[in-house]
């Protein structure tokens, strides 16, 4: 069996507002990725899921847990292996427009890292980032060009060449597409997916967007007020919903369908997400939940394996329940 | 149906020192009363400008107003001066904005927010606005609304922002409610709410709405007919139905398509549009989406394709509607396909 690329064990990211308070925005999360496969992070703004990715890929320290990439803990590397795991991982960004130096031409946006890594085996730097550029379908003359030249669908083709640079194994694409127009999505999406398959690269999706996340990823992770609900692979989920939240998301989630959108049931999550700073005990999602029970106020639902590969953490699924 | 507003041949340009941007360039439509039209189409594509021009709330210059009429209760909007709009504008026709986070005074309380289109269009006396603020709050849900009245915009999350720009919209009971991509800075829970709420307030006024939008998730949950934009014009337009489940226009097909369905397969690539939007400073002669259009043929490219109806509500702007074209079969699959 094949080793995870990448473990994430208990990570929590605490950020100190002040001499009181702490914003658990990650608080306790731990998942796989295994090699070549697309893991999907989904959940509503502030659940904590970019900053989980921020942490993942080492701009943030973790306040506690630990990242395994290839089974090395990427906090505690320095010198060398820290400088390759910083080629080997790579990252997108959500805003095409705010992401990109607008001071820099495109050739030396994508070749900034080349030159800090001393990458150009021989190769000229303008010959890398036009087969770049080729790759990511843009073509060469573009080098030259400004960022403010570009639509946001290429910008984001210019993010993306920028991450292949460094001819990484894993990518994070922190909300890739949200910016972008819907027909523009659907080529950045097939984009990603067609140089997964001729690179062999692992993703990590961090979106909101449940039908696009279904389609991209393997398996999808759902996140709460930072802390994980669900995961399973992406079918199960969809299919198979067991929390109440997922159920909820994926109820209120829009489908270019009239028909469909009348006939399906509707589970209307109320309310709105508590804030992390005072997040409720027990279980953090009762607040808006239609079956929080009483055990759900005092008892934090353990993180269990309810059928097999598909995870969850809600008392429903508790053996001690009698439900 | 009777029709509320009428908009007919509207062009509006944008100036600069040297360029000028034909931001709409003959748009045709009616928004009858009670009815729910959805406006989709992508960024650029005139969608917002259309109904910040109805409202004339385009600065002008550098927005020029080129020709055209907007018909709304006998008179045309384009001609009356501001005073006369500041009449129609929060009484008869009343506007939702994406942004709840800027389009808000953050230095004035929402209850005061609330009241001063009560206090100017229905001469309530302060007192009374502030209660009714507080009415207003309570129809849009939000929480013990007498304390929420007094507080400012920032103590409030972007959830209830919107619904306190809702309520703002509803203070004098407009005739028609413009909601310019109110959730699409939302998350998708919250979403589902202020849709909720859109539509019962709907059904309880009988209040006109028009929906703009990018999302056709959304359209399909609110809209009774849709319109769709393109490069400044008004590409298709039809019931709900038709427009999902008999397209016409190959701009509507990519749309539809390149939206994964939930059932999607994922071996499959997602079909997509290729390329970007036409540049509006030199808009193409023809029809703006030849470019990207798979079936584009030699006359595209040289005139735009007259408007054809297919029944009596959906309208198409393509050459492949004129009886000459090529047979070319939608790709929208036949068991989506709405059969009556």
């Amino acid at each position: 069996m094949t080793e995870p690329i990448l473990k994430v064990k208990g990570l929590e990211k605490h950020f100190q507002l002040d001499r009181n308070r702490v914003l658990k925005a990650v608080d306790g999360i731990s998942f796989e990725v295994m090699p070549g496969e697309t893991f999907g992070l989904v959940g509503e703004s502030g659940c904590g899921k970019s900053t989980a990715g921020r942490t993942i890929i080492n701009l943030y320290d973790a306040t506690n847990g630990e990242v395994l990439f290839e089974g090395k803990n990427i906090h505690k590397l320095r010198g060398k292996n820290q400088k390759k795991f910083r080629r080997d991982m790579q990252m997108i960004f959500q805003d095409p427009y705010a992401s990109l130096n607008p001071r820099k031409t495109v050739m030396d946006i994508i070749a900034e890292g080349l030159d800090i890594h001393e990458l150009s085996n021989g190769k000229s730097r303008q010959e890398i980032v036009c087969e770049l550029l080729e790759t990511v379908g843009l073509n060469k003359s573009h080098a030259t060009r400004y960022p403010h030249e570009f639509s946001g669908g290429q910008r984001q083709r210019i993010g993306i060449a920028r991450a292949l640079a460094m001819e990484p194994k894993f990518i994070i694409a922190d909300e890739p597409i949200s910016a972008l127009d819907v027909s523009v999505q659907a080529q950045v999406v097939n984009l990603m997916r067609k140089l997964q398959k001729e690179k062999g690269l692992t993703y990590l999706f961090i979106a909101h967007d449940l039908s696009m996340v279904k389609y991209i990823s393997d398996r999808v992770g759902v996140m709460y007020l930072g802390k994980m609900a669900e995961l399973a692979d992406s079918d199960a989920l969809y299919s198979e919903p067991l929390h109440p939240y997922t159920q909820g998301l994926l109820s209120t989630a829009p489908i270019p369908d009239p028909i469909q959108a009348k006939e399906r049931e509707k589970i209307r999550i109320k309310g709105e997400i508590p804030s992390p700073l005072n997040p409720p005990s027990g279980c953090r999602f009762r607040t808006r939940c239609p079956h929080a029970m009483s055990v759900c106020a005092q008892v934090e639902p353990i993180w269990q394996e309810a059928k097999p590969n598909h995870w969850v953490a809600c008392h429903l699924y508790s053996n001690s329940n009698p439900q | 149906m009777k029709p509320i507003l009428e908009v007919s041949d509207l062009h509006v340009s944008f100036r600069s020192q040297d360029t000028e941007v034909k931001a709409i360039r003959g748009v045709d439509f009616t928004v009858g009363e009670g009815e729910v039209v959805a406006f989709v189409g992508e960024s650029g594509s005139g969608k917002s400008v259309t109904f910040q021009t109805v409202m004339r709330l385009i600065p002008q210059p550098p927005a020029k107003i080129d020709k055209g009429k907007v018909l709304y209760g006998g008179r045309d909007l384009t001609k009356l001066s501001e005073i006369e709009m500041q009449k129609i504008r929060g009484k008869e026709i009343a506007m939702i904005f994406q942004d709840p986070m800027t389009s808000l005074n953050p230095t004035i309380r929402i209850g005061n927010q609330i009241s001063e289109s009560l206090i100017k269009h229905q001469k309530l006396s302060a007192k009374e606005a502030k209660e009714r603020a507080i009415e207003l709050l309570k129809i849009v849900g939000i929480p013990s609304p007498s304390e929420r009245v007094e507080q400012f915009p920032h103590q409030f999350s972007g959830g209830m922002r919107q619904r306190a720009m809702i309520a703002m919209a509803l203070a004098c009971s407009p005739k028609l409610l413009i909601a310019d991509e109110p959730t699409t800075a939302l998350d998708v829970t919250i979403q589902a709410q202020i849709i909720d709420l859109l539509k019962n307030l709907q059904t309880k006024t009988g209040s006109s709405i028009v929906f703009i939008t990018h999302d056709l998730g959304v359209v399909a949950e609110i809209a009774d007919r849709v319109a769709v934009m393109y490069a400044g014009k008004i590409v298709e337009s039809g019931t709900l139905d038709e427009i999902f489940y008999n397209p016409q226009h190959p701009y509507t097909w990519g749309l539809l398509q390149s939206m994964p369905k939930l059932d999607q397969n994922r071996d499959q690539e997602l079909a997509s549009i290729p390329g970007s939007c036409p540049s509006l400073v030199n808009p193409p002669a023809g029809c703006p989406f030849t470019g990207r259009c798979p079936h584009a043929m030699k006359i595209c490219q040289e005139e735009m394709p007259e408007v054809t109806k297919s029944s009596s509500s959906h309208q198409v702007a393509c050459w492949l509607q004129h009886p000459n074209a090529p047979e070319v079969k939608s790709p929208i699959e036949p068991e989506r396909r709405w059969v009556d």
